[in-house]
């Protein structure tokens, strides 16, 4: 996804010269492309994250449109009053990308991991939350943000995502899109988990299952039509989030669920209330955490044989 | 010209005094201290219009310390940025100007602020962009001297000499009384001089009621930052607020207001 966005972001950069990308210190063999090509409209303002956001609030308010790219905490936790303030409240046409979603930078620890990020950033008003499943989700909204008014937030995976769209779709902020039909089940992922939601929903093919699968890249504004229109359809509904279960897809999912007529069987997959304390990469600690194919499927698998 | 200048802030210190009264709001005497200061700023250096208060060649000025929000409004008001009527809106019911700034509030506000720390980086920013785009425009910021107690303010101090922002200006109400007590006494800052040259800024100490002194220091041109340390008296103007650390928080009831007002004339 990393490196996804920075192509994406050259291209746009050499028709806009409106595109500006600020950076704390952090972009070592991802950014040299933009910083190369574009030496006047790239800053390095060294390890300072407040720093980072108040400038491009400032470059916004002469007429750039900043994008301020460094690891998910340092992005959204540190700076959180700047962004409140002059991202949000100040409605400035800032891009504050966090790259390392979840548990992405899962040997370096706790320091790294980024797993409330969607729950802080979706609570402040007029923040546009982006949570792509895919590098050609995230093609496609940093293209579509280019000309998109006001702030905008994106969750960046890190390296090595498949490609999980149909390419000839169409995409839009602010619409979830359908990754796989199905009419037994319906899984919802945002980010970086589209992947197992896909796995997952290929394991239950194969009990006769069938899953529809939806990536709600856009977190908000938050599709609450779409998500009333699989109410209406009577099946389970399952999220699936490599975030904590506070604040994230599934309080968003829930809180739609909540004020509908409908009561489904329902339930979210995601980080309980807890800090990894173990050392080892992404997938070792997803594990723990039972973000994976099997750990879900399984629980899935037992919820629906309750049901009946 | 001299004249009109000490005649404007007359002007401008009853319509704080008058907007706090009528309000009860806080920072009376944070407002005086910066009295000069802006009159200055607006009414003899900044390239403005309040006809056209978004004209993208205009200078960018920003108070970070928001908390003298009255004094901005006060100002704006006075150099017709909007009607003197309004300032009766503020900090009140159904107001239009609240008691921090809310850039949305009224022409003529460039930034929001309240929250002490993001101005000289937001100025900072500013003064990025104008030099590759406007290079003739200035980002003037003011702060207060309690503000640079917040370790936001010297991310800025020490990236904008770095970046050569030759049209960047920071200037300090240095009042010598912040929140919670005396300045220096809370945490001191000095010596504050020594600090921004060591920082690489050109740095000129004045007298922040000397209208001369004021505007020798705003057109003083140096190819690097510049850093105004203004010496100001809290209160400054009113004889029973000046140096008191009370009027931080006061605002003047009926009595006072009238002994205040004849103070001005």
């Amino acid at each position: 996804m990393r490196k996804t966005f920075i192509d994406t972001l050259v291209k746009e950069a050499k028709k806009d010269e409106r595109i500006f990308l600020v950076c704390p210190d952090i972009g070592y063999s991802v950014l040299e492309v933009f910083r190369d090509q574009f030496p006047n409209r790239f800053l390095n303002v060294g390890v300072a994250e407040q720093n980072a956001i108040s400038i491009a609030a400032g470059l916004a308010l002469t007429g750039y449109i900043p994008f301020v790219y460094t690891i998910m905490p340092f992005v959204v936790m540190r700076p959180f009053e700047q962004i409140r303030i002059d991202v949000a409240y100040m409605n400035t046409n800032v891009r504050i990308v966090g790259v390392g979603a979840g548990f992405s930078y899962g040997a370096a620890g706790a320091t790294h991991h980024s797993l409330e990020d969607i729950a802080i950033m979706r609570v402040l008003p007029g923040m546009t939350v982006i949570c792509p499943g895919d590098p050609w989700e995230v093609q496609q909204s940093v293209k579509a943000s280019i000309n998109y008014k006001g702030p905008v937030y994106f969750r960046l995976g890190k390296q090595g995502e498949p490609i999980l769209n149909d390419k000839t779709s169409s995409y839009q902020i602010g619409k979830a899109t359908l990754i796989r039909n199905g009419d037994h089940v319906h899984l919802i992922s945002t980010s970086n988990t589209l992947e197992i939601s896909c796995k997952v929903a290929e394991a239950l093919s194969s009990q006769n299952i069938n899953c529809s699968v939806t990536s709600m890249h856009t977190m908000k504004p938050f599709d609450v039509n779409y998500i009333n229109s699989l109410l209406e359809t009577c099946k389970p509904i399952f999220t699936i989030e490599e975030h904590y279960i506070v604040g994230g897809l599934g309080s968003a999912v829930s809180e739609v669920i909540a004020e509908s007529k409908f009561n489904p069987l329902f339930k979210r997959f995601g980080v309980n209330d807890q800090f990894s304390h173990y050392v080892g990469g992404q997938d070792f600690i997803r594990d723990k955490f039972g973000i994976n194919t099997e750990i879900i499927t399984q629980e899935i698998l037992e919820l629906l044989k309750k049901e009946k | 010209m001299m004249h009109d200048l000490i005649s404007i802030t007359k002007s401008i210190r009853k319509s704080i005094l008058m907007m706090n009264h009528q309000s009860n709001a806080s920072h009376s005497g944070s407002c005086l201290s910066v009295v000069e200061l802006l009159t200055c700023l607006y009414f003899e250096f900044l390239n403005i219009d309040p006809k056209n208060p978004k004209d993208e060649n205009r200078d960018r000025f920003i108070l970070s310390k928001g908390h003298a929000s009255a004094a901005l409004y006060a100002t704006l008001a006075e150099r017709g940025f909007f009607s003197k009527n309004i300032l009766a809106k503020f900090y009140v019911d159904n107001g239009i100007l609240p008691g921090h700034i809310d850039m949305t509030a009224a022409p003529g506000l460039e930034c929001a602020a309240g929250s002490l720390g993001h101005g000289l980086a937001i100025g900072c920013g500013m003064a990025i962009g104008l030099k590759n785009k406007k290079p003739s425009a200035k980002v003037i910021v003011i702060i207060s001297d309690g503000e640079l107690n917040e370790g936001s303010i010297w991310e800025p101090i020490l990236l904008a000499p770095h970046l050569h922002l030759n049209n960047l200006t920071v200037v300090i109400d240095y009042n010598k009384i912040q929140s919670f007590g005396i300045t220096n006494e809370v945490v001191n800052l000095e010596p504050l001089t020594e600090k921004l040259v060591a920082f690489n800024w050109h740095v000129i100490n004045i007298d922040g009621h000397n209208i001369e002194q004021i505007i020798d220091a705003l057109n003083f041109k140096i190819d690097k930052p510049k850093a105004i340390i203004a010496n100001t008296i809290k209160g400054k103007g009113i004889s029973f607020m000046e140096n008191k650390l009370e009027w931080h928080y006061r605002s003047p009831n009926k009595e006072l207001l009238e002994k205040a007002l004849e103070e001005l004339e």
